[in-house]
């Protein structure tokens, strides 16, 4: 039974509040450091004395390491120092830090290679090119071993052992239930409707244009300080301390400009692992750089899954209950997969009452490319696979599919039993206005046709599988002399605009202008302990740290103001532009800065520091807060041909009060082109666990001419627990399409699509089967 | 291979480069000169991060030497700015929000630049700009707002200067 949350009367208003900052068009705080060229990446670092790393790797998918003999490959002029397994502290690690079993890869490892990439040795030398051919002076001696590669042939008795100990290859396993499943089921059996379907999504790379790459350097006094693409400093400060058996402290991690992230870089990877061993050993400055083929082939990927989905509805389209089996392919290692299993099974609910729940997951270890998070994180691949369903059981009853939705869809104050607790939810108007733009559209001709699909994601995670003793989130802010503001933060600025983020929430809080702040983060020196940027996490955390800091700060302010004015203490005041006011009266006031001033002097000369961070408590399993949306995508298919042209992507989409609209149209365009790319062009081809595609020219991705019209809808709503009543955006849009291009082509040709990517090869093959079994 | 001594013309400054004659451009602009606003995304000459002006056509930089660059007038994203004063594209980016990580933008930014240049004073549709920058790859924004950002320079939004 669905439960509405008795206490919780949070109501979804859109403020009045009229916003100084907030929701205004703005420039990207870094945006002239990026069009001028000025913006320095990883990739650009260069220190004194550096040295070039490169990476030797397994050409087996499965094998023990018998012997590893660099002395050729050391005598080479020019040859610095070969690291393998031997010079490191042989610490098997990983990001679910609370479960030791889970912590199981070894970068450079002592034992067995699992994956065709894997690094087994790594070398320093003067330059990239000498470094490069000192990897073909490396003996390895391989002992090859039976190698497994589809999860439902690991699972199997007699498969091969991946990793000792863990039967059947099953890495991790997550269940999900709520309500009274077979009860229900029961009903439908009786009076209702029953479907099953089984589907299979595929890989993704998140191909970043900055591929993996770090700068260590390790000096005598026992400090390291690593240059390098990440998602998050904190993380990476706080596994190297543990792979290297450091103090997390004598390791300073910058990263300031990432050329993307995408959920790919927030766990410890090669060229930082290997840069910071190979600096260690010769106390000099040492790059690696991935080629874009090593960041194809050893870079984890998005997770494939084999879905199952078993759906009961009455026969009026009311939703009754849902059993879901996953089998995920985890590669050879757990990194963040397993998340991406556990939010797989959650999202699958989304965004809709079930009166009883199941999902069962398993992870299973194959001896591939690790999977791991990527943008949605296990969502777009359950809403690819419930949202089709959905469709199709709506066209099997003869039901209006919107209708449907809008029946079952979560609405305000909705507790998720025993699972999450929804605040605001804008689902039912993302309905709406989806349906009125469809409608609108009118009869769209042959082989043409409207696909939709509703979604909604998470506003960070609230679980700490990684063990921080850390608050999620801090800030700190500094007020000086002149009233400008330094903005300390740990949350990570990787192109999806954080640090802009911050300096507005810190703006309209203080009351001053974004030209005040200037952000300071990306370094683990001075940015306070911080996840970083993941789950979506950063706009509600971060911003709630950030509003947090400014607001002590802005309090130590006002009480030298309401000293200074003399007023009845049932006056407030605020600052909004740099005026400093009576509420009430907003005529009678004094100028910030001088306030500023005045409350320096007061505090003995000390500069004004708020402090702000961020935890979440009592939320429930998964998040704070929910974005939700629905996309509709307007495709043609070629029947000859199976191509498919991309007309429009239109989105209604709730995310709480917009922060950066500028930014938000940015996400919304650049997870709609990625998710197309998942919907039809993007995968990773193995043959025996060797990707077949590891280059840009043919692995595919979207380019200018096949990029669609856009377009979005804000719906308002207010979020209780975000800052300002914003919530996730960006992730959480890449959910919906490759499930609403699969209901295109379903309303455009009659194509039940359950296989990812939908190629124009696989369109043809079912165009063709599907006449065949129309001519029988 | 033994080296030479080349003249490259980089924004308009002469660098004298003692390399190896199998150099890329993009090696010689980024390693040798120093600059590094230009970025490499591929070993295919896919991607476009690498796209530089030559003589005010655009060129991928990884896909030349950079003695076949010599004598000639190359341009890059360092010099698309003119003593502190923004290039009207690079404002339209801006104005449009039409980066996000920024690694694709230097290439982006050239591409953008020859396809104005090459049109110059001619009506452009929507198509003929998504074809000009074709050849570059952006992960982030989904292309769009560039789009956008290039439209808004050919309706005469910026003026030079
Ligand atoms: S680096 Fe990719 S095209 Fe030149
Ligand atoms: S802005 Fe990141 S690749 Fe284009």
């Amino acid at each position: 039974m669905s439960t509405e949350i008795k206490e919780l009367k949070f109501t979804t208003f859109k403020t009045n509040i009229k916003y100084s900052v907030i929701n205004k068009r703005v420039h990207n705080i870094d945006g002239l450091a990026k069009v001028t060229g000025r913006a320095t990446y990883t990739f650009d670092v260069k220190l004194p004395n550096m040295l070039y790393g490169k990476i030797l790797r397994s050409p087996h998918p499965h094998a023990r390491i018998v012997n590893i003999d660099a002395s050729k490959a050391l005598a080479m002029p020019g040859v610095i120092a070969v690291a393998t397994g031997k010079d490191t502290p042989g610490v098997k690690q990983g990001i679910w830090r609370r479960y030791p079993e889970l912590c199981d890869e070894q970068i450079l490892p002592l034992e067995k290679v699992r994956y065709i990439g894997e690094p087994v040795a790594a070398v320093a030398a003067v330059t990239e090119e000498i470094a490069e051919k000192a990897l073909e002076l490396i003996d390895v001696e391989y002992e090859v071993l039976p190698p497994v590669f589809q999860p439902l042939d690991a699972i199997r008795k007699d498969a091969p052992i991946i990793h000792e100990g863990v039967e059947r290859n099953i890495n991790v396993t997550r269940h999900i239930e709520w309500g009274d499943v077979d009860d229900a089921f029961a009903e439908a059996e009786k009076d209702g409707y029953i479907r099953e379907d089984w589907f299979r999504t595929s890989s993704q790379h998140h191909m970043c244009m900055e591929t993996r790459a770090a700068v260590s350097s390790f000096t005598p006094d026992g400090k390291l300080t690593v240059y390098c693409s990440t998602q998050s400093p904190y993380y990476m400060q706080a596994l190297l301390a543990g792979v290297l058996d450091m103090r997390e402290g004598d390791i300073r991690v910058i990263a300031h400009y990432v050329g993307g992230g995408f959920g790919g870089k927030f766990e410890l990877d090669a060229a930082i692992f290997c840069s910071a061993v190979l600096s260690k050993k010769t106390f000099r400055p040492v790059k690696i750089v991935f080629t874009r083929e090593e960041d194809f082939i050893a870079s984890k990927r998005r997770t494939p899954m084999h879905y199952y989905i078993r759906t009961a509805m009455k026969k009026d389209g009311t939703f009754l209950a849902r059993e879901v089996r996953v089998f995920t392919n985890g590669g050879a290692y757990t990194g963040m997969g397993a998340t991406a299993l556990y939010l797989t099974g959650f999202f699958c609910s989304f965004p809709y009452k079930w009166r009883g729940y199941r999902y069962d997951g398993y992870r299973v270890y194959t001896n591939t490319l690790p999977s791991t998070a990527m943008r949605g994180f296990g969502a777009p691949q359950a809403m690819f696979c419930s949202e089709q369903q959905i469709e199709w059981m709506c066209a099997d009853l003869g039901l209006d599919p919107y209708e449907v939705r809008r029946k079952n869809a979560h609405t305000e104050c909705y507790e998720v039993p025993g699972q999450a607790y929804i605040q605001s939810c804008g689902m039912t108007q993302c309905i709406d206005k989806i349906e009125a733009w469809a409608k609108s559209k009118g009869n769209l001709g042959p082989n043409r046709a409207i696909g939709v699909s509703a979604a909604g994601f998470m506003s960070g995670g609230i679980f700490n599988w990684f063990d921080t003793p850390y608050s999620f989130s801090s800030a700190v802010v500094v007020i000086n002399y002149d009233g400008k503001v330094d903005l300390y933060v740990g949350c990570q600025e990787i192109g999806q605009g954080s640090n802009t983020t911050m300096a507005i929430i810190c703006a309209e809080t203080l009351g001053v202008k974004i030209e005040d702040i200037n952000v300071y983060s990306g370094d683990t020196a001075h940015s306070p302990a911080d996840l970083g940027a993941w789950g979506s996490r950063q706009t509600l955390m971060a911003g709630n740290a950030v509003k947090m800091a400014a607001e002590d700060a802005k309090r130590q302010l006002l009480e030298f103001a309401y000293a200074e004015m003399g007023l009845n203490i049932v006056y407030d005041l605020d600052i909004k532009d740099r005026w400093v006011h009576v509420i009430a009266r907003p005529e009678r006031g004094m100028k910030y800065e001088d306030l500023v001033k005045r409350a320096i002097r007061g505090k003995d000369g000390q500069r004004i520091i708020g402090r702000g961070y961020y935890t979440p408590h009592r939320k429930g399993m998964i998040s704070p807060a929910y974005s939700y949306m629905m996309q509709a995508v307007d495709a043609e298919i070629d029947p000859e041909t199976g191509k498919i042209t991309l007309h429009e992507v239109m989105t209604a989409h709730d995310c709480g009060q917009p922060i950066n609209p500028l930014g938000l149209i940015g996400q919304l365009e650049g997870a709609a082109s990625m998710a197309l790319g998942f919907g039809y062009l993007e995968d990773q081809p193995m043959d025996e666990g060797k990707i077949l595609n590891p280059n840009l020219v043919d692995y595919k991705v979207i380019r200018a001419t096949e990029m669609p019209k856009t377009d979005m809808i804000e719906i308002d709503t207010y979020e209780a627990e975000g800052p300002y009543g914003a919530k996730e955006a960006g992730e959480g849009l890449t959910n919906p399409t490759a499930a609403a291009l699969g209901n295109a082509i379903f309303h455009a040709l009659g194509l039940q699509m359950k296989e990812l990517p939908i190629t124009s090869e696989k369109i043809v093959n079912a165009l063709k089967e599907k006449k065949e079994k129309q001519g029988k | 291979m033994e080296k030479r001594l080349i003249t490259l013309n980089v924004n308009g400054i002469d660098y004298e480069l003692y390399i190896n004659p199998k150099t890329l451009l993009v090696e010689a602009i980024r390693d040798h000169i120093g600059l590094t606003g230009t970025k490499r995304g591929c070993d295919t000459v896919s991607c476009g991060a690498c796209t530089v002006m030559i003589d005010d056509m655009s060129v991928k930089s990884c896909s030349i030497l950079a003695v076949q660059a010599e004598g000639k007038k190359i341009t890059t994203v360092e010099g698309l700015e003119k003593n502190g004063e923004l290039s009207p594209i690079q404002k339209a980016f801006l104005d449009n929000g039409s980066y996000q990580c920024g690694f694709c933008t230097p290439g982006m930014l050239m591409s953008a630049s020859a396809f104005l240049k090459e049109n110059e004073g001619k009506d452009v549709t929507e198509e003929e700009i998504r074809e000009g920058i074709e050849g570059n790859i952006c992960r982030c924004t989904g292309y769009n707002s560039i789009v956008r950002a290039i439209e808004s320079v050919v309706k005469g939004n910026y003026k030079e200067g």
